[in-house]
């Protein structure tokens, strides 16, 4: 594997530590009563924050409904995040798009709230990107539940034919609600599927930062340099159930021996020793990101709820420009 | 100003490359429209190259493919070949086109993407997957708008405003209407959204209707003139936003409301017609309201059967005498 740059290295652990922070502190306002929906990314954060450090600012992001990494790994400043679950005037939906959290000018596009709804749409953004003859690339994440859906099917075949610079990753953490994709998904591998598409479908670790950020990386390079996309499988596990109101995840639809061997495999604490193991941070380095980013949640959370709902006059416009 | 006579499909094609020419983010994609099965589109890839894109047969793909498209900077104009395959592009539609301003990034995104639903309506058996007219379905999105012109000079005017629109349109086409021909002005002209147009002037019934109707509610008025009613038609031309002035200010005249469209009655766009009238202009009435629709069955893929349960201009007039 080529070497990693240390700014990049700490990027990735510094954006995954404020991933699980904020998973954490969302968890923990939704115990407390506070009507929030999030589908916890606890155990995925290396897929999405290591996919993203492979992303120039000009590049897109097409989000999927699970947890926030793409939005942290974009640039999202959580409290703005925060705010917007919150409903608040002052998130980046000005309080009116709660998960369907977006960001233009960090070309964070909107995250679907219908499951593949968005991987046409990512092909056309890739389209998009050859007509205006620019430069930049689509990264467009998706769950194994939603592999399944048509739009898929249609929306790689058609990124493929048009050779739309999109990388697409699927996040399989082998579970769609509540039921186990075995019962319900042709392949084990979903990146066999690339092969009907005529790209190339690559399997890595989801659970190793760095091994998803050097397969995203290439990826990347063959999508900027006109050659189109790749579709990557990320072979990763939701700690976490579906959503806070899941209670069946523990010995339910799925036994609890298996949520615990994936507890050993954290993406996180493999990172932490791996980076203090080649000697890339010390532990005082680290643990100073965590203090840091453990501080800039609570920050978050304050400026959330400090922040004042939008006005009446406010939900009722954006429905047509003017 | 000078005219030439056109088809209501030479005056869409005018129109889309007009706009072409003028912006070169406009672009086109859909099924079969580089020879296209309407003749709409037909050659003007010879003119345009690689703005002109032949897509898979995928109308969810690719209407979520310009939805993507105009995200990010570029105008594209979809067709979907026969309105009953809106129903496959329905997501991509309705719950994204529509939705993209409002639920994501405090109305920093827009999306200008014109879906021109070509082949609608019901003609030669072609039945319940190649007939129907589906214009009401998606009047019921905020969001969106929905326009359905019926003569070459509306359609031009209309096609190039909605390109230009910065909200995503739903465009409509019959497809009797392909071939019907009209004056069109030289030189560029166009016509706004939201605005309905008295086609016939009258004073004693209103018949609001649209598209392939509007023809046969004309002709029906001109056999109600031979027996002494004096129809008032008005053609919607956009059916969201809708034009709620120009049929209140007609039924001040008239009193008499009647609806025509070939869609089927209940949740129809007459339904709404006679609902907002009925919220507000109750008052001018002095009749119960007439819709005339679609029947309520399923549409038969038969040459002999189909325009039995599609209204006919003899309905129209039988319709109106009922209100006499």
């Amino acid at each position: 594997m080529p070497k990693i740059a240390k700014e990049t290295l700490l990027k990735i652990y510094r954006n995954m530590v404020r991933l699980r922070f904020l998973d954490d502190k969302i968890n923990e306002l939704i115990a407390s009563g506070i009507g929030i929906t999030q589908h916890s990314t606890r155990g995925q954060e290396a897929t999405t924050i290591a996919a993203c450090a492979a992303l120039e600012p000009a590049d897109y992001v097409m989000p999927y409904h699970r947890g926030w990494g793409w939005a942290i790994g974009k640039g999202m400043d959580p409290k703005i995040l925060l705010a917007e679950l919150l409903g608040k005037g002052t998130g980046c939906c000005a309080g009116k798009g709660g998960v369907h959290i977006a960001d233009w000018s960090l070309r964070i596009m909107g995250r679907p709230g219908v499951q593949a709804a968005h991987i046409p749409l990512a092909a056309g953004v890739g389209l998009s990107v050859k007509l205006r003859k620019t430069k930049d690339v689509v990264l467009c994440f998706f769950g194994d539940g939603a592999s399944n859906e048509g739009n898929v099917h249609e929306g790689m075949n058609l990124a493929s034919v048009w050779k739309a610079p999109v990388v697409f990753i699927c996040e399989n953490n082998l579970y769609a609600l509540f039921t186990p994709n075995i019962e319900t998904t042709s392949v084990r591998d979903i990146a066999d599927r690339a092969q009907g598409y005529g790209m190339p479908g690559v399997i890595v670790d989801g659970n190793d930062a760095l091994a998803v950020y050097e397969a995203v990386r290439k990826a990347i390079a063959r999508a900027r340099s006109g050659k189109g996309p790749t579709l990557i499988e990320s072979k990763t596990y939701r700690i976490h159930g579906h959503t806070a109101m899941d209670r069946f995840h523990l010995g339910g639809y799925r036994p609890k021996e298996e949520v615990e061997e994936w507890e050993k495999k954290d993406p996180l604490k493999r990172l932490r020793e791996r980076l203090v193991g080649m000697k890339t941070a010390s532990e005082a380095e680290l643990e100073e990101i965590e203090r840091r980013a453990k501080e800039e949640i609570e920050e978050a959370e304050k400026f959330a709820k400090e922040s004042p709902y939008p006005t009446r006059e406010e939900i009722f416009q954006d429905v047509y420009i003017a | 100003m000078a005219s030439r006579e056109m088809t209501y499909a030479e005056a869409i094609r005018e129109g889309l490359r007009e706009e072409m020419r003028r912006d070169e983010r406009v672009f086109l994609l859909g099924e079969d429209i580089k020879i296209n099965v309407w003749t709409v589109t037909r050659d003007l890839y010879k003119e345009f190259g690689e703005r002109v894109i032949n897509t898979p047969l995928s109308e969810s793909g690719f209407s979520g493919a310009a939805v993507g498209a105009a995200l990010t900077g570029m105008r594209p104009v979809v067709e979907i070949m026969y309105a009953d395959f809106t129903m496959y592009a329905a997501d991509s539609i309705a719950n994204q086109a529509a939705k993209y301003r409002y639920m994501c990034g405090g109305g920093e995104f827009k999306v200008p993407v014109v879906f021109r639903v070509a082949g609608s309506g019901s003609a030669n058996g072609g039945g319940c997957h190649h007939g129907q007219s589906l214009e009401a379905t998606f009047i019921h999105f905020p969001g969106l708008k929905v326009v359905f012109p019926s003569t070459p000079y509306d359609a031009k005017g209309l096609i190039k405003t909605a390109i230009r629109e910065e909200n995503p349109v739903l465009f409509y086409e019959h497809k009797l209407l392909y071939g019907v021909k009209g004056e069109v002005p030289d030189g560029e002209y166009l016509l706004p959204l939201g605005k309905a147009e008295v086609k016939r002037e009258g004073k004693d019934v209103t018949i609001v209707t649209y598209a392939w109707t509007l023809h046969k509610a004309l002709r029906a008025s001109e056999q109600l003139a031979r027996e002494g009613i004096e129809a008032e038609v008005i053609d919607l031309r956009s059916l969201r936003p809708m034009d709620k002035e120009c049929i209140l200010n007609s039924l001040k005249k008239t009193s008499k409301l009647v609806t025509a469209e070939e869609g089927t009655k209940m949740g129809g766009v007459g339904a709404e017609v006679a609902a907002m009238v009925a919220e507000e202009g109750l008052q001018y009435l002095d009749a119960p309201v007439k819709r005339i629709a679609g029947a309520e069955v399923i549409i038969p893929s038969s040459r002999y059967a189909d325009q039995m349960v599609i209204p006919q201009e003899a309905d129209i007039v039988k319709g109106v005498k009922e209100l006499f």
